[in-house]
């Protein structure tokens, strides 16, 4: 287990030093010069130079670039073109946003999605059952952002119970307004995400009620309900959780669009703004961050996955 | 308000503002307002940094310009030049020296009293070498700054220049002793900085030494918005009180439908325009630019993006720059006309050219129009979308178009048509001329005058095609009055903002 852990350590190092390569080369490629976008129209050819001294975009590739993976080697991200703020410092504040508001609605969307799940395969057959996947269907159906601009239009303009957006300014020193703040995004992340889990979690457990070893747990005397608990939902939760990591990945990346649909100050708006301004420093940092985060959610579900399966610590003997 | 001369359609809305602007006095006057309230203002420009001298966007002028910096001028929200911590200042005869003194009693917000060298400093913050403020060019004029003593500041210039009260305007004055202006403040202004969250909203409150007169409000709270949308939805819901300009039509009926909601009407200066590379053919000829402003009915135009919001100006002046005229019966639209004067420049069937069109509203609906127009007198238009940032390489810097379409925000900015090197190319000597000397004059009026003349001829000849002008829309909730209208150079004050009890 210890060397599997060590090697999966290493894969995750090497991903990120390429996805690191990749995104200066891939940022250096984009039209548009951001000593130019910095001072604006209407600047001097002057200004222009001043500007580019300034952050350093006149100096050859290659020099930008070791300076950039030397910064990167000292968890430096470096400093925003356009605020001069150092960006780490701007991520960990934009994270306070980011991160709560993805476990939030990955919980609840857990909470929804299992018991429905499981429900849904017990029942396949009844209506209740088809009701549910019917929903569920519906659900992965719906665009993230409508559903969203639905909700405001509903809780925020009509009923008036919770804010259309925005996030208080003290943040968290005012917890009453910043959990307010969160509800309305949670729950959107949430629903939409909980119908696509559901779906995993009712075929999973429907592969299970008609898998042999709990034929014979039965015949062995357990009841049904037992059989279940003891055997069933271990079984099911092996293929969920190995989804799980991926789809943890796609709801902090899918806060990107809930962030903007809602004014929140998270690492989504952060990156918009940093595309726009031509901010690299700022673009760099969020995307090597979030790429981080991803390979770290892989790679605790898949040592996750690794307990729960004793077939797969096996294999590897 | 009305001392510009005005198309009949501008002063029908500005009677109405004015209208309104009396019915709501009038309510505010009965109405008791609390001194203490903070006012919530939700606005799309968010500043970058708190230093408007490095590259920190429109949204710190909208915050800071005469709320927490002043400056030794004010550009008042009419458009007019006033003093404001000079007191009072002295132009020599020959136009080159300006003896400003300063006013009494000033202290900066950490409490150090305002001298002549805090002026002096400040003034060179902006014209230092690594400066990325925009206003380096036009403070480029001066010479030497000298502090005989601490409430004289002595400015000296290469060449005279009528526009330097107004270009000071900008120039925050900072407290010489501040070491890092772009993330905290220290100004003189009747508000200090209380706090910036950035991506969510930046709070001020009154200062309790201000020279001048108090606030008439507890405090302000810009929440800034990345989406118009959720800006509306902040407004519906109360959770903003005002929201500083509104960008799209859609959203107004909502609110001008709304008894619980004042929309207001203010002058904008930005301006709608087709620009042509005059440099190449056919533009290069003004007849034929002349044509095409006839084949191009602008107030359709206007009204299909704009519906009864936003003012015909005829060239590149608005009516708050002070040498406005109404010239929109130069070339006035008469497609007939424009295709007799086309086969008189030698085109009689017509010819093509591509439009440069950013992708981003209302651009690419005024391309689809002005194709439409055009075509019904022969000139083929073929639209090229393209992005911002493709338009500041190709065409702000490269000149490599033949017409293209942008929007201009800014205040007297009529000297772009002075300079033949302006990614447009345009190239009258005459205009360059008045252009270059109305600034060593020594009176506004003289000033005007050949601005005046200036604009006259830059639209005679049809130097570009100027579309309309934006309309500038305030919207606030009934309860708040007293906000600025016209936002001048993005500025909005807040000292005088009311909130109803």
């Amino acid at each position: 287990m210890l060397a599997y852990i060590l090697r999966r350590l290493v894969i995750l190092l090497l991903s990120l030093v390429v996805a690191a390569i990749v995104l200066f080369v891939l940022l250096r490629l984009l039209p548009g010069d951001p000593a130019a976008a910095l001072v604006g129209v209407g600047a001097t050819p002057e200004q222009i130079a001043a500007a580019q001294a300034q952050i350093g975009s006149d100096q050859p590739l290659g020099v930008q670039f070791l300076a950039y993976l030397g910064d990167l080697a000292r968890f430096d991200l470096g400093q925003s073109f356009v605020s001069r703020a150092p960006v780490i410092e701007e991520i960990s504040r934009r994270l306070s946003v980011t991160l709560p508001l993805t476990f939030a609605a990955f919980t609840l969307a857990l909470l929804i999605a299992v018991p429905l799940g499981i429900l849904a395969a017990i029942r396949a057959d009844s209506w209740a059952g088809l009701a549910l996947s019917v929903v569920s269907q519906i659900g992965i159906a719906v665009p993230v952002f409508w559903l969203g601009i639905l909700l405001v239009y509903e809780f925020s303009l009509n009923l008036r119970w919770l804010p259309s957006g925005g996030f208080p300014l003290r943040g968290y020193a005012d917890p009453g307004k910043a959990v307010e703040s969160m509800i309305l995004p949670v729950l959107t992340i949430a629903i939409v995400m909980s119908a696509s889990l559901m779906r995993y979690v009712r075929a999973s457990m429907l592969e299970v009620l008609n898998s042999d070893f709990l034929r014979t747990a039965r015949a062995l005397g357990e009841s049904h309900r037992g059989a279940l608990a003891r055997h069933g939902l271990r079984n099911a939760a092996v293929p969920v959780v190995s989804v799980l990591g991926i789809e943890l990945s796609t709801t902090f990346l899918g806060a990107v669009v809930v962030e903007q649909v809602f004014s929140l100050p998270g690492m989504g708006s952060m990156l918009l703004l940093g595309i726009q301004q031509r901010d690299y420093p700022n673009i760099q940092g969020v995307l090597i961050v979030s790429t981080l985060l991803v390979l770290l959610t892989g790679f605790l579900a898949d040592i996750l996955q690794r307990l729960l399966d004793p077939r797969l610590r096996e294999a590897r003997r | 308000m009305t001392r510009f001369p005005m198309t009949r359609r501008s002063f029908a809305s500005l009677a109405l503002a004015a209208t309104s602007a009396l019915a709501l006095s009038a309510a505010a006057q009965a109405q008791a307002f609390d001194p203490e309230a903070v006012v919530n203002i939700g606005s799309l420009y968010e500043p970058q940094n708190l230093d408007n001298t490095a590259g920190a966007g429109q949204g710190i002028n909208e915050a800071f310009n005469g709320n927490v910096y002043e400056g030794l001028f004010v550009l008042t929200d009419d458009g007019d030049v006033e003093p404001k911590l000079a007191a009072d200042y002295e132009i020599s005869d020959d136009g080159l020296t300006y003896t400003f003194t300063l006013q009494d009693g000033v202290t900066f917000h950490s409490g150090d009293p305002l001298t002549a060298a805090d002026v002096k400093s400040s003034i060179e913050r902006v014209t230092a070498e690594n400066s990325a403020s925009s206003r380096k060019s036009t403070l480029a004029v001066i010479d030497s700054i000298e502090t005989p003593d601490d409430k004289t500041v002595v400015v000296t210039l290469k060449t005279p220049s009528i526009s330097l009260p107004y270009n000071l305007s900008y120039v925050w004055i900072v407290n010489d002793a501040a070491t890092d202006i772009s993330s905290s403040e220290d100004g003189t202004g009747p508000y200090t900085l209380q706090e910036w969250r950035r991506g969510s909203a930046l709070s001020m409150v009154p200062f309790e030494g201000y020279w001048g007169e108090k606030p008439s409000n507890g405090g302000v709270m810009f929440q800034y918005f990345t989406d118009a949308t959720a800006q509306n939805n902040a407004l519906l819901t109360g959770a903003v009180d005002i929201i500083t300009s509104v960008q799209s039509p859609d959203a107004l009926s909502m609110f001008s439908d709304n008894d619980d909601f004042t929309v207001s009407e203010g002058a904008s200066t930005t301006k709608e325009l087709m620009a042509y590379n005059d440099r190449i053919e056919p533009f290069d000829d003004p007849k034929v630019r002349g044509a095409l402003a006839m084949a191009v009915d602008n107030e359709k135009l206007l009204n299909a993006i704009w519906g009864d919001y936003g003012t015909l100006i005829g060239s590149f002046v608005p009516p708050t720059d002070p040498w406005y005229v109404d010239l929109t019966d130069v070339n006035a639209y008469d497609p007939e006309a424009a295709k007799a004067q086309l086969a008189e420049a030698g085109y009689p069937d017509g010819f093509s050219f591509t439009l440069d069109t950013p992708d981003y509203d209302p651009h690419p609906v005024v391309a689809q129009f002005v194709q439409n127009e055009l075509a019904k007198v022969g000139v083929e238009v073929k639209i090229n979308i393209i992005t911002a940032n493709e338009w500041y390489t190709k065409i702000y810097k490269a000149h490599d178009f033949e017409a293209t379409l942008q929007e201009h925000v800014n205040h007297r900015d009529i000297v772009f048509y002075g300079n033949p090197d302006f990614y447009w190319g345009y190239d009258n000597p005459e205009v360059a001329r008045l252009i270059a000397e109305s600034e060593n004059v020594s009176s506004m009026e003289e000033q005007t005058e050949m601005l005046a003349e200036a604009n006259r001829i830059i639209a005679e000849d049809a130097a570009s095609m100027w579309l309309y002008l934006y309309p500038q829309i305030v919207v606030s909730t009934a309860s708040v009055t007293g906000y600025p209208l016209n936002g001048l150079n993005s500025q909005f004050f807040v000292s005088d903002i009311k909130k109803a009890e």
